[in-house]
């Protein structure tokens, strides 16, 4: 397996989840830099989470115009697999691979907390390692993780399985929603199961030392299924 | 030289010279200084730059120890942590900006202190901050508050450093003059680190980062006839951090290190373009020629004097090797920052601005660094303070056990460090909320403890006490996680100087912290210094913030506070003697200051420090909190709540027992089969231990007193801070 | 009546925003950009008709909450001057 990470100017996770990654293939990932216009051959490739262009303008917007985003979109049209984490989801909404926007914190502070999460839907190439149903305690770290869509949009993913991650409460059911998004919402997929876009830190919960390895899961689901 | 009109005393007067200090700059210059001159002696003759209160006594602070590879006088301090890895760390204020713009001058205050810090080498690795803010009630206090912390993690956050600690304090002796102190910690190699001294006559000093523009030039010195352009709306000295252009600096400084192509680099803080090539040429004994028209401006129509004053942010300075430029420009442009030649390394010991060919200044380096004024001010001893009058309990001490930990003194700060991203690197070990928090060192099984502290209420009644106590219980914080400490950064806050009552404040400060620096060997290795804090007479409490850092063998051995098991039994160690002068107690139910601080004894202290580490390393104990404000049953009642798992307590009902502080002294959890061991092992080596307690249950109970169940005590303690940020 | 009311920094104040948003349209081939600032707009609906007293009353506002005027100016529009 051969996994990318783009590296845009403010990344900050793009280190984080090479390590994490390269744990779970036991083998190097490649760093890929924004400005360049092609990419060598990959199985998956990672936006990070960070800053991206400081998030100013809005989160996402100038990333998802850099050179590299072209080839991006065009891999995921192909059917490559695509894991936009953070600010990597917002730079997927923002290049249009997936629907939707993310919006302000509904407390309207930058909230940084260990959260429940609740698999929706085992039976993609993300997500396989998980239970379905299985809640995953995973830190959360965003200023903009407001998941939002118009309700046809927002039907859409009901419908077709493609809600991938719901925040939940510690037992799995009482609401533990830390930024208002919308279904408890936390991430998604295109209707492909392809890409996959999420807002907390799956790289920040893959080693015993972080306090736990629920996020390891999801990288070991991507090695298995595009070993 | 350009022909400017004679510098006027008022000129002298604004620019916070004195005419003593006046006297000296015609001396050294042989000549009546031109105004852009007037205005770089200004800077460096500044408090700020030149410690001239407080480098008489600072000298007096021990700051070597065979790990010490770079002391103070550098951008920052430097420590070797073994396995060929330093630390280099450093704390600062950005007290007055942030008083002014709370979200900008905390958010600013984060980007110097990083750039100090990665000057050097360094990659950051951890953030922390002491922020003092004046009483709750204080109308200005709740704006002050959400706008530092939203600076201070605006700015953090987005660098991606994570900020994995801090201490939020509320006294109404700040409610004129709030402390913003950040601290960073980086890590390097430790045979990489780089230096501020310029050497190579000819070489190219090159200026990099972003354009300079006039922020940050100082009110005052604005108004004067010279730059009086009557068009031109007020201009600002307020500087606006950009952690955008400070993130892509980091990666642009570290790519370039990478290279050989450094041979000094110095950041541009206070005082900027000034400060910094005046540093480097005098640490390097030669002298240094800028061009000022090259210097990358933002503003069109800048004067030399503005752009060798500018304040602007997310700057370096740098001198190269001859012919690297290119590669180094490379790196830059690549990053998209501004990177520009902008003057030579010369052997005339002078430091020579040129606008457009025309000399603007000439200024002899040596003089301009040596001659500086140092002052011995005078300074009366803080007097003793009264002894302790009698304390009756006001009410039982779970009542009052309930009351201090949902205050402003005691409760949760969990609204504030939920703000900061602490786990940003995934290296972040321990998070916020402990004595201490660890991160690893990336790609090893070792860590790095780092805590803040003081107690500036210890330090108003006694000074040399109060210093003394801030070292040592950044030790203990150290100790109580399983960390070896290794070194301190100190940022000392103050009143005016010029008041012999503040300054022996300052003097009793600096001696107590001596003493607990060369009794725990725990050297001084940086530190910034913050004087003349002080609104209509009113001066803070004294504040000699202390940030410490300590190494961990192997992560697997460290401790929490955190209980883990139930039927554990909770040991004491160190001695109660029941100090309560000057405690959480009496100030927060008794609304009394009175009594002397807890007697700081430092033999003691690293005594009892020692074998609790000891216990830790040795993979007994895992579980442990160092006592501190609010004593004993303020501290179990942590370790319950952390843990969630209750505690059954025993002891005498005396009110110093229990929320007594006295110093070096900690809880430990243990598993019954530990436990003789322990007490053992403790009666060997003369340190005082009792069982106190017992683990399990969803409640605290302690003695006769009515049980407070853990979720409701918990309740109150995080509700304080959240619902008073939310009233209005 | 109908108030806008722009937010900028003011002149000199470094407006980081506006300096990233001009890097990525250079970035992206638009040429002959100078420098760009980003502000804000915030619009208000006023029960007040008199366009003195509602001028009076935005000002206010402004100087108490919309604008720290510390680092930023402001400009009032009213939609029937």
């Amino acid at each position: 397996m051969k996994a990318s990470v783009i590296v845009f100017p403010g990344s900050n996770c793009d280190r984080d989840i090479q390590v994490a990654l390269a744990n779970s293939m036991g083998g190097p990932v490649e760093m890929v830099w924004h400005g360049q216009t092609e990419m060598a051959q990959t199985d998956l490739i990672v936006l990070p989470g960070g800053f991206s262009y400081g998030d100013y303008l809005r989160c996402g917007a100038m990333s998802a115009r850099s050179p590299i985003m072209r080839e991006v979109v065009a891999r995921a049209q192909q059917g490559v697999a695509v894991l936009g984490i953070c600010n990597g989801f917002q730079i997927l909404l923002e290049a249009g691979l997936l629907p939707g926007a993310l919006l302000l914190n509904a407390g309207r502070n930058f909230v940084c907390r260990d959260i429940n999460i609740r698999v929706e839907n085992s039976q993609t190439q993300f997500t396989s390692r998980y239970e379905q149903g299985q809640i995953l305690r995973i830190p959360v770290a965003h200023h903009d993780g407001q998941y939002f869509a118009d309700p046809d949009t927002l039907a859409e993913l009901q419908a077709g399985d493609r809600i991938a991650f719901r925040y939940c409460g510690s037992a799995g059911d009482e609401s533990a929603n830390p930024n208002g998004s919308i279904d408890d919402i936390a991430g998604i997929f295109n209707d492909r199961r392809t890409v996959l876009g999420l807002m907390p830190h799956p790289e920040r919960a893959a080693d015993p030392l972080h306090g736990g390895t629920d996020g390891r899961g999801l990288l070991d689901s991507l090695v298995s299924a595009l070993s | 030289m350009r022909n400017e009109p004679n510098i006027t005393p008022a000129q002298v007067a604004e620019h916070g010279l004195s005419e003593a200090e006046y006297q000296t700059i015609l001396n050294v210059l042989g000549r009546e200084p031109n105004l852009t001159e007037l205005g770089i002696f200004s800077v460096m003759w500044s408090e700020h730059c030149s410690y001239k209160s407080s480098k008489f006594w600072l000298k007096t602070l021990p700051t070597e120890a065979p790990w010490v590879i770079c002391g103070p006088g550098e951008n920052a301090g430097v420590v070797d942590i073994g396995d060929g890895k330093a630390a280099i760390f450093k704390m600062e204020s950005h007290n007055h900006p942030s008083f002014i713009e709370p979200y900008q001058g905390a958010a600013t205050g984060v980007g110097g202190i990083l750039r100090d810090v990665f000057t050097m080498g360094a990659r950051p690795i951890a953030n922390m901050n002491a922020l003092r803010f004046g009483a709750p009630e204080d109308a200005k206090t709740r704006h002050l508050v959400a706008g530092v912390v939203a600076g201070v993690g605006g700015y953090g956050n987005c660098v991606g450093v994570p900020t994995v600690g801090g201490e939020v304090n509320f006294d109404a002796a700040y409610n004129g003059n709030i402390l913003v102190n950040a601290m960073t910690v980086g890590l390097a190699d430790a045979d990489k680190i780089f230096y501020s001294a310029a050497a190579g006559i000819g070489n190219p000093v090159v200026y990099v980062g972003s354009k300079t523009g006039r922020d940050g030039i100082h009110g005052a010195t604005m108004a004067s006839a010279e730059f009086d352009d009557a068009t031109e709306e007020k201009r600002p000295t307020v500087q606006v951090g950009d952690p955008f252009t400070e993130k892509l600096l980091i990666e642009a400084c570290l790519e370039l290190m990478g290279t050989d192509a450094i041979v000094a680099i110095q950041d541009m803080g206070a005082a900027g373009l000034t400060c910094s090539s005046v540093e480097m040429a005098d640490k390097g004994g030669v002298g240094l020629d800028l061009d000022i028209d090259k210097v990358p401006q933002r503003e069109t129509g800048m004067t030399p004097y503005e752009v060798m004053l500018s304040e602007s942010q997310e700057r370096m300075l740098m001198v190269l090797r001859p012919g690297s430029e290119d590669a180094a420009k490379a790196i830059f442009d690549k990053w998209q920052l501004d990177f520009a030649v902008v003057g030579r390394v010369t052997d005339t010991g002078r430091f020579i601005g040129r606008n457009n060919g025309a000399v603007v200044f000439d200024i002899p380096v040596r003089p301009l660094v040596d001659e500086s004024p140092e002052y011995e001010r005078p300074w009366v001893k803080t007097s003793a303070p009264a002894p302790l009058a009698a304390v009756t309990a006001p009410m039982d001490h779970m009542a009052a056990l309930q009351i201090m930990l949902a205050g402003p003194d005691l409760s949760s700060r969990r609204w504030v460090w939920e703000q900061y991203d602490n786990s940003v690197m995934a290296d972040t070990v321990r998070k916020p909320g402990g004595d201490a928090a660890i991160v690893r060192i990336h790609g090893s099984n070792r860590g790095l403890a780092i805590t803040t502290d003081c107690t500036p209420r210890y330090c108003l009644a006694d000074p040399h006490q109060g210093g003394a106590q801030a070292v040592a219980e950044v030790w203990r914080n150290l100790t109580a996680v399983g960390a070896r400490p290794l070194a301190i950064t100190d940022c000392l806050n103050f009143g005016n100087p010029e008041r012999p009552e503040t300054m022996g404040q300052l003097v009793g400060c600096i001696q107590g912290m001596g003493e607990a620096c060369i009794a725990l060997d725990f050297p001084v290795v940086s530190g910034n210094v913050s004087l003349y804090n002080e609104t209509h007479g009113q001066a803070i409490l004294p504040t000699p913030a202390i940030g410490g850092i300590g190494v961990l063998d192997d992560l697997e051995k460290h401790a929490d506070l955190a209980l883990r098991r139930t039927d554990d039994q909770i040991i004491l160690i160190g001695e109660t003697k029941g100090h309560l002068g000057q405690t959480i107690y009496l100030r927060q139910l008794l609304q009394r200051q009175d009594g002397p601080p807890p007697p700081v004894e430092l033999a003691v202290e690293r005594h009892n420090g020692d074998f609790v580490r000891g216990l830790i390393a040795a993979g007994t104990v895992d579980t442990c909190h160092d006592l501190s404000d609010g004593g004993l049953l303020v501290a179990a009642a942590e370790m319950a709540m952390a843990g969630d798992i209750g505690l059954d307590l025993n002891g005498p009902d005396d009110p110093g027992f229990w929320f007594g502080e006295d110093q070096g002294r900690y809880l430990l959890s243990v598993p019954a089969t530990l436990v003789d061991a322990i007490l053992q092992q403790a009666e060997k080596r003369q340190v005082p231990a009792q069982i106190i307690g017992r683990t399990g249950g969803e409640t605290l109970t302690l003695n006769t007193c009515e049980p407070i169940s853990l979720s409701r005590l918990r309740r109150s303690h995080e509700a304080w801070l959240p619902d008073y940020m939310n009233s209005n | 009546m109908k108030a806008r009311v722009h937010v900028s920094y003011k002149t000199g104040v470094l407006d980081p925003q506006g300096k990233a948003i001009g890097l990525t349209l250079k970035n992206l081939g638009f040429a002959g950009i100078g420098e760009v600032r980003q502000g804000k707009l915030i619009e208000l609906e006023l029960a007040e008709s008199d366009a003195n007293k509602a001028r009076k009353a935005v000002e206010a506002m402004c100087e108490k909450l919309l604008a720290n005027t510390v680092i930023e100016n402001y400009a009032i529009e009213l939609d029937n001057e």
